[in-house]
């Protein structure tokens, strides 16, 4: 008969323990609104079940030098109340809150979202697009890394079995800079995304783009960053040819499947569409702010 | 009948008190049927086939039953191998060999998920260990769930015995073209002929599910004398009880069927799936059996309605009168005979006085899950595609659509292309509703569209019982035997209400089991306010000639000298000056010296349900880029006889609304090479969330009284889900331009047809 233990360690080292002790038979909980509908479909099978919620700092956000550091067990709700991260980062906020439903909400979170490694997951192209971090915690000690080099496939993640992600980190912001998240649902909510788009934008004070950084869902094996399409509009006040370039690459580098949410004619058409509508509110948000 | 329509008022019926079932519902208080719980209960689970279509080579269960905590397991061995026989229960009529194999797969599995297997144990886990020890070789054999595919003549065969009824001479050949059926009246050739102008086109829509959020659960408890207890969420507690009898080869007398409460139905609650495995899981074990479907289960192995092709050719004059409708309908049935085709046909013309049409039904089997009943079943379907037709025919001859519909619409006294004489109906009025309505007028702008559609549904009335009961402070107990689906615990509570004379809050609506209230045909074809109404006010006047007769008693007057008025015994006799009205509760209390309990049960086969017509229109706009369609406006005028209970009547029109809209833009099934449905669960099986929707604007058109009725009533639950799908796609017609002829209007497919059009 298989057993299921469940651990909440208080520290980080001790999760590493717990983690390094399961031989990889362990899963890692946050929210777990995706973990819970796994066991109970029976998709996965973990021996044990390693709770980050009562580590120091694994709920919670901080504020470090203009950086946001964001604990991995924070949910979504708690992000959509935090005023100076909306402020901020409307993008990567408007993106965790879309996923689910408002129950749903009340646990779901940016690292849970992340680690879970599907390319449709909401948050993934907002913070990709941020230039947002990543803490993981191992046997070894600490590292940085970007997000996009979190997932590796759909359901797979770069991390060691024995890691896990302790927080995620938005950069300082310069002024004039703001992002947003769209993604097309066949639904108005409580869907999944057949493309998702986030786009992070900094404008100079003449309204022309100096930075920017684009990132799509649902197009590829994991979620990816544009670099072509941040360069379309680099040099721009987005206007009308801008926003054709991003198109372009947007769609150039879309390789979607055809699947039951949509085709790849569709997919790759839709990324080009949102990539410039999530362009053009990201921009709006910048130039609104002096 | 006709003296309480006669009266001059109405205190109760025609209100709109809180339902009685209400505060359990939002408290979550309710006992659905996974709520139950019993000593020493195991849970049941069912082992089902991977394969769309394979013959069953063998199953050998000897390692699942060597597990411990394993206490029975059964298989297709384990019940009678039943002869094909039709049974009779109104909308759930269907063949008993195939409901049993349906139940249970007897040497083949016909669609992905069909039970081929099934296991009671100690606890879920063990029951789902022993799922696995369960090792059953398959034959896979190629498989067909396309319609159309499977009325090809090298089609593969899903039953060998099989033979097209209803075509000349009896075919030699098994075919899954269970049966043709062909309608109509005229002469066709003629009707073109007289005609200016004709429209043809291919409709097609996918198979959908009805969506109850509450899935299929039951305990049985197998007692050592053979008698039986069920516990199940099911829209017939009779239906429950007939089957599981002549399934499980059982005497009804030793099963009672308790009720639950329902949590959503819409018709795919009108067969058995568990009851039947938990009665034999129960009998072989000796212990109380659980069974609770999961999401997936009830996707991939209970009824959804079918996928179908339809095709219509309509000719009219200029001045628009319709001269001539060909109709052809093909219906996918899934694993067994018995798709929605028949009324789908009856229904197609339904709306229509037209002189020369035919119409043609296909009943198909293929290798998908039985179809069950679906909200006015087949109804849509047909409606979708002769309302589109009609659209289209409207804008050739650059007519307005509801111009063209009062042109040819039916009126009282009409007969229908299906045959009967249509009586007391308000088509026209209810389009006229439409046509008068704000919503007709408001501008539109880009990308935004409007469409209208009309729908008919039969109702029927047929066998219900009902027992009104008086408590001994004078308060009243109603009793039927029909699972409440659509708000009918109201209805009948101020339905009874209103005869005895008593506040709504004194009158306590009950859902009896099978031993404790006479037979009921089961709650669908919107027959409970009406049918089992009947049954309601017919008791509820026994009673109160009964407590006329005890007032009579009291008074010592003859009974002739007692009326009965506002809910109280009134004396006539000039003799007795002094007597006081005499209360319900006044008489209760003395009902002991009286002569006993005051009670009535009246059972009944009621006739006379009157049609349904609706009307409906709706506004959208779409996103070009993205063919993404939102909903804007939505309003539904329908004939309703008389409103017991208009809150309810307007939510049974907007909950069909909303289920109709789902149909219309993204609802199907989507099944892989293999034929496994791929969309099994609402993540990507996608009914409307109610952000989705708009405010549903009901307009109650009671201009037509149904005479049958003590007050009115006609069925309204169906009829609400028939226009809808025409009429967004006559509006997402509107708005871009261009006609699409399949569904669902998805997003993808939206924006493949602009693309297909900008080429």
């Amino acid at each position: 008969m298989p057993q299921l233990e469940y651990s909440s360690p208080s520290t980080a080292d001790d999760a590493v323990r717990a983690l390094a002790a399961a031989g990889g038979s362990a899963k890692v909980l946050a929210g777990g609104t995706d973990l819970l509908v796994q066991l109970r479909s029976g998709r996965i099978r973990p021996s044990v079940i390693v709770d980050l919620k009562r580590i120091a700092g694994a709920v919670g956000i901080r504020e470090e030098a203009g950086a946001f550091v964001i604990g991995a067990a924070t949910p979504g709700a708690v992000l959509g109340e935090h005023a100076a991260l909306s402020k901020a980062w409307p993008g990567v906020v408007e993106a965790a809150n879309l996923i689910g439903s408002t129950q749903v909400q009340g646990r779901a979170t940016l690292a849970g979202n992340l680690c879970n490694a599907s390319p449709a997951a909401d948050s993934v192209p907002a913070m990709i697009a941020a230039g947002a971090t990543c803490v993981v915690v191992g046997p070894k000690g600490r590292r940085e890394i970007p997000v996009e080099q979190v997932p590796k496939g759909p359901g797979e993640t770069s991390l060691a079995p024995d890691e896990f992600l302790l927080e995620i980190r938005l950069p300082p912001r310069p002024p004039r800079s703001a992002d947003a998240y769209l993604r097309l649902i066949p639904r108005t909510e409580m869907d999944i995304a057949v493309v998702g788009a986030g786009v992070s934008l900094t404008l100079d004070a003449e309204g022309v783009i100096t930075a920017a950084r684009v990132a799509l869902g649902a197009v590829a094996p994991t979620v990816i960053l544009v670099p072509e399409a941040g360069a379309a509009l680099v040099g721009s006040r987005l206007g009308d040819q801008a926003l054709e370039k991003l198109d372009a690459a947007a769609k150039a580098a879309a390789r979607p499947i055809s699947d039951k949410r949509g085709t790849v004619d569709y997919r790759t058409n839709i990324a080009g569409v949102l990539a410039r509508r999530a362009a053009t509110i990201a921009y709006q948000r910048a130039e609104s702010r002096a | 009948m006709t003296d309480v329509m006669d009266r001059p008022a109405l205190r109760v019926v025609g209100e709109r008190p809180i339902r009685p079932d209400g505060v359990d519902k939002v408290t979550g208080r309710a006992q659905f049927g996974a709520d139950f719980n019993l000593p020493g209960m195991l849970v049941g689970k069912i082992k089902r086939s991977p394969h769309a279509h394979a013959k069953i080579v063998s199953i050998d269960t000897r390692k699942a039953k060597a597990l411990a905590g394993v206490k029975a397991v059964v298989t297709a061995a384990d019940f009678p191998d039943l002869a094909s026989e039709e049974v009779e229960a109104g909308e759930a009529a269907g063949n008993l060999r195939d409901l049993s194999m349906n139940c249970m797969a007897r040497d083949k599995a016909l669609y992905e998920g069909h039970a081929v297997a099934a296991v009671a144990a100690t606890s879920a886990a063990v029951a789902d260990e022993a799922l696995a020890l369960i090792e059953v070789v398959y034959e896979v054999l190629p498989h067909v769930i396309d319609v159309e595919a499977a009325m090809a003549p090298d089609a593969p065969v899903l039953h060998e015995g099989l033979f097209t009824k209803g075509v000349e001479p009896k075919p030699t050949a098994p075919s899954n073209i269970a049966a043709v059926n062909k309608l109509g009246r005229g002469d066709l050739a003629e009707g073109f002929a007289q005609a200016d102008v004709i429209v043809e086109a291919r409709y097609t829509t996918k198979a959908v599910h009805q969506g109850y959020i509450e899935p299929h659960a039951c305990i049985a408890q197998y007692g050592q004398d053979g008698q039986c207890l069920v516990w199940c969420s099911s829209q017939g507690q009779f239906m429950v009880r007939t089957y599981c009898a002549k399934i499980l080869d059982l005497e009804a007398a030793d099963i009672r069927v308790i009720p639950s409460e329902i949590g959503g139905g819409f018709g795919g609650k009108t067969t058995v799936y568990l009851e039947p495995l938990a009665i034999a899981l129960s009998r072989q074990s000796g212990f109380p059996v659980k069974m609770v479907m999961t999401r997936d289960e009830v996707f991939r192995a209970t009824g959804p309605t079918s996928g179908a092709v339809v095709e219509v050719k309509l000719g009219a004059k200029r001045d628009g009168t319709i001269t001539a409708a060909d109709v052809v309908l093909k219906y996918q049935a899934g694993a067994f005979p018995g798709s929605p085709v028949g009324a789908g046909s009856m229904t197609a013309l339904a709306c229509y006085d037209i002189a020369n049409a035919a119409i043609t039904g296909y009943d198909v089997v293929t290798n998908s899950p039985k179809v069950a009943a679906y909200r006015a079943p087949g109804a849509p379907i047909s409606a979708f595609g002769m309302e589109s037709a009609v659209d289209e025919l409207a804008r050739k001859l650059g007519m307005d659509p509801i111009a063209i519909r009062e042109k040819n619409g039916v009126v009282s006294g009409v007969k229908a292309v299906y045959g009967p004489t249509l009586r007391d109906i308000a088509y026209k009025d209810t389009l006229e509703a439409i046509k008068s309505h704000p919503h007709y007028s408001i501008p539109l702008g880009p990308n935004q569209g409007r469409g209208l559609a009309a729908g008919f549904w039969f109702n029927i009335g047929g066998e219900s019982t009902a027992a009104v009961r008086i408590n001994d402070d004078g308060s009243a107990v109603v009793a039927t035997g029909n699972p409440d689906i659509g708000g009918s615990r109201a209805s009948m509570a101020m339905m009874a209400a209103e005869v005895l004379g008593l506040p709504i809050d004194q009158v306590r609506p009950v859902v009896a089991d099978t031993a404790s209230i006479g037979f009921s045909m089961l709650t669908g074809g919107s027959r409970v306010t009406f049918a089992t109404g009947m049954a309601v006010v017919e008791a509820a006047k026994k009673v109160v000639e009964d407590l006329k007769q005890r007032a009579a008693q009291m008074w010592e007057v003859p009974a002739d000298k007692v009326a009965w008025e506002n809910g109280a015994a009134v004396c006539l006799d000039p003799e007795k000056p002094a007597a006081k009205p005499l209360s319900i509760a006044a008489i209760a209390a003395r009902a002991g010296r009286t002569g006993g309990p005051i009670t009535a049960e009246v059972g009944l086969n009621a006739q006379g349900a009157g049609p349904g017509f609706a009307v409906h229109l709706c506004d959208v706009e779409i996103d070009p880029e993205t063919g993404h369609v939102t909903v804007l406006r939505y309003t539904a005028a329908q004939d309703v006889g008389k409103a017991i209970h208009p809150s309810y009547v307007e939510g049974q029109i907007q909950g069909g609304v909303a289920q109709g809209v789902g149909w219309a833009l993204n609802e199907e099934y989507i099944f892989d090479a293999e034929g496994r449905m791929e969309n099994p669960g609402f993540l990507d099986y996608r009914v409307p969330v109610a952000s989705d929707l708009p405010m549903i604007d009901a307009i109650l058109v009671e201009t037509a009284p149904n005479p049958r009725h003590p007050f009115g009533a006609k069925g309204v639950g169906e009829v609400p889900i028939v226009p809808p799908l025409a009429a967004v796609a006559n509006a997402v017609r509107d708005a871009l331009g261009l006609r699409l002829t399949d569904l669902p209007l998805s997003p993808p497919r939206i924006r493949a047809a602009l693309d297909a059009r900008a080429k």
